[in-house]
């Protein structure tokens, strides 16, 4: 074990990485109780269950009565609508960390994609590739997601992540694509090429493996963006027609004056759930970013 | 061995390349079997642009290069590479640092070579001892666990270990410790000898160029200005910009002074079109400079300089 840590001293870095550990805890956490959330919301609602007869839980049943305040029943209580707010973060979690890995994993596939051919093939396939990574970049991209989005009569889960992911590539693309320059300058990709290694070989023997790291870097930091653009475009009444997610909850909860009507329970735990995950995710992004790069590493 | 034919490179920038830049302009030299040709100039005068060109690294925009009378692109990559080879400068960045150094080996057998495992391990390391390593210390380890000057004699084993007739070697002792430097050169001096290695040697540095060299080759800004056998051009330079080098060159028993007037670089004028090239920079320009095709002309047998005041 000892000698494999010191051949992949990134790991051993990483796992040492009070940063990288401490935020990788918290979304572990939160992936967990997505996971097993149904689950944990059977235990709260038993009752329910027993007294409805119905098997599955549905976080848009009205099942509590209305502006009730946390209690054993309803363990972050009730919204105005009767509705269990504890099911609804459950469910709006499983939701939000699915757009992230949908649309954050999109936007870095096309971003990675873009970038390598346009850095590696260089040429006019660079200058266009380029100048439609520009484009996507000066156009804004809440202005698109609205119009694209209120189009849609139907809207999931799945299509605004699709949305958020193909609209959000174009700096992984510029990133990926710098990256690529300055790695095929290098020496080692000039000696592969006087070893006659042919050129597919030299793209994925010598220079991807060398942006693995960066790569996983650029996938959390669309995560949390994707995130944060569900959010917002949850917030402004675009989101998911049906089911739940942390960015309606918080839509909702404002349009029925829950601030004013001091019902903390409702607002504040989607915020903070929302907040704390994209800090943790940047945090979990410092640490790599120490663990990676040697010269930011603690000694 | 090498011809080089009139090489010309551009490299094009700005939007859709509409700008270009003149790295090698019209260069012709030649390279003998173990001959080791310096060739000379400061960044940017286009020198390790034409050891690209050499290794096929990139394409000329027009001239020919031959090797062994045959233009270079009409050999197979696998025929080329067997007897062409090239050390760069930074022994750091030629080897992939996630793989041990073993792998530029690999590559080489798998890609080259094709030997059993047995006979080309043996020959690897047979070269890495040529070269003054044990193989033990190479071998296994990865590019960060070794020095740069065992690095880049790695890299000058891995060219033996193919059998290459000819070598770039772009500014291979720049990046090595002042000790290790004359090792290096020395293992590139026994090979000309014993083998027969033809070598281009890339420097900026005049006396390391003086020290192994057969001939030298002066390049300003894409052009050769000097050129001849090494002893000819050190001891009766011709070009102003040659002579400049060479009273450039820091040298033992000599002191910091406060620099002549005739070497400061006069701003403003620094991009003067067509004539020589060297005009703004020039202590003994004249008028006749500004029409100057920028020709060679021999001065003596194996010496030619570029200079229109030559003979005058």
């Amino acid at each position: 074990m000892k000698e494999w840590l010191k051949k992949h001293d990134t790991i051993y870095f990483m796992l040492t990485n009070k940063r990288f550990v401490g935020g990788m805890i918290f979304i572990v956490a939160m992936v967990l109780i997505a996971i097993l959330g149904p689950w944990l919301a059977r235990l709260e609602l038993n009752w329910y269950l027993e007294e409805s007869g119905t098997k599955n839980l549905d976080p848009t049943a009205n099942i509590g009565i209305p502006y009730s305040p946390p209690s054993s029943r309803h363990w972050l209580g009730t919204n105005s609508f009767g509705q269990d707010v504890f099911m609804q973060l459950v469910f709006g979690l499983r939701s939000s960390l699915l757009i992230g890995i949908i649309g954050g994993g999109l936007a870095t596939l096309i971003g990675l994609i873009v970038g390598f051919v346009s850095g590696y093939s260089g040429g006019m396939m660079d200058e266009l590739l380029m100048m439609l990574t520009n484009i996507m970049l000066v156009i804004p991209t809440m202005a698109v997601l609205i119009i694209i989005a209120a189009y849609l009569p139907y809207r999931g889960v799945l299509i605004e992540s699709i949305i958020i992911g193909l609209t959000g590539w174009p700096w992984t693309a510029r990133a990926v694509r710098s990256e690529t320059l300055s790695l095929k300058s290098r020496d080692f990709v000039h000696l592969a090429r006087i070893s006659a290694v042919k050129p597919l070989r030299i793209i994925f023997g010598e220079i991807a493996p060398n942006m693995l790291s960066y790569v996983f870097m650029v996938f959390i930091l669309q995560f949390g963006g994707s995130i944060l653009a569900a959010v917002g475009l949850d917030f402004i009444g675009l989101g998911p027609t049906r089911g739940t997610s942390l960015g309606l909850m918080l839509q909702q909860a404002v349009l029925w004056n829950a601030i004013q009507l001091g019902m903390w329970w409702w607002i504040i735990p989607p915020g903070a759930i929302i907040t704390a995950i994209v800090a943790a995710l940047y945090t979990v992004n410092t640490g790599l970013d120490e663990a990676f790069n040697p010269k930011l590493r603690e000694m | 061995m090498i011809r080089l034919e009139n090489l010309t490179k551009i490299y094009s920038t700005g939007v859709v390349g509409r700008r270009g830049i003149v790295a090698v302009d019209s260069v012709s030299f030649k390279i003998k079997i173990g001959e080791i040709v310096s060739l000379v100039g400061e960044s940017g005068s286009g020198k390790t642009t034409i050891g690209k060109l050499i290794l096929r690294l990139i394409k000329p925009t027009s001239g020919k290069i031959y090797f062994l009378d045959r233009e270079i692109s009409s050999y197979k990559p696998l025929e080329y590479y067997r007897n062409v080879q090239g050390v760069f400068q930074d022994p750091f960045s030629s080897f992939n640092p996630i793989y041990k150094v073993d792998r530029i080996f690999e590559n080489v057998n798998r890609y080259l070579l094709n030997l059993p495992r047995s006979e080309f391990w043996g020959k690897v390391e047979e070269s890495l001892k040529s070269v003054g390593l044990n193989p033990r210390d190479v071998l296994g380890k990865y590019p960060h666990q070794m020095s740069g000057g065992q690095l880049q004699r790695t890299l000058i084993a891995r060219a033996l270990v193919i059998g290459a007739k000819f070598l770039v070697a772009d500014e291979i002792i720049s990046m090595l410790d002042a000790s290790t430097r004359v090792d290096v050169l020395n293992i590139l001096g026994d090979l000309r000898d014993s083998i027969g290695l033809g070598i281009l040697f890339v420097t900026h540095d005049l006396s390391l160029g003086y020290y192994i060299s057969d001939t030298t080759v002066i390049m300003y800004r894409g052009s050769v200005v000097e050129m001849g056998d090494t002893e000819k051009v050190f001891k009766n330079p011709v070009h102003p910009y040659t002579k400049m080098l060479l009273e450039a060159v820091p040298t033992f028993k000599k002191k910091w002074e406060p620099s002549k007037e005739m070497f400061k670089i006069e701003s403003g004028s620094l991009i003067f079109r067509g004539g020589c090239k060297y005009y703004s920079r020039c202590p003994f320009r004249r008028d006749v400079c500004k029409e100057f095709d920028g020709n060679l002309s021999e001065v003596e047998e194996n010496h030619w300089a570029a200079c229109a005041l030559f003979g005058r």
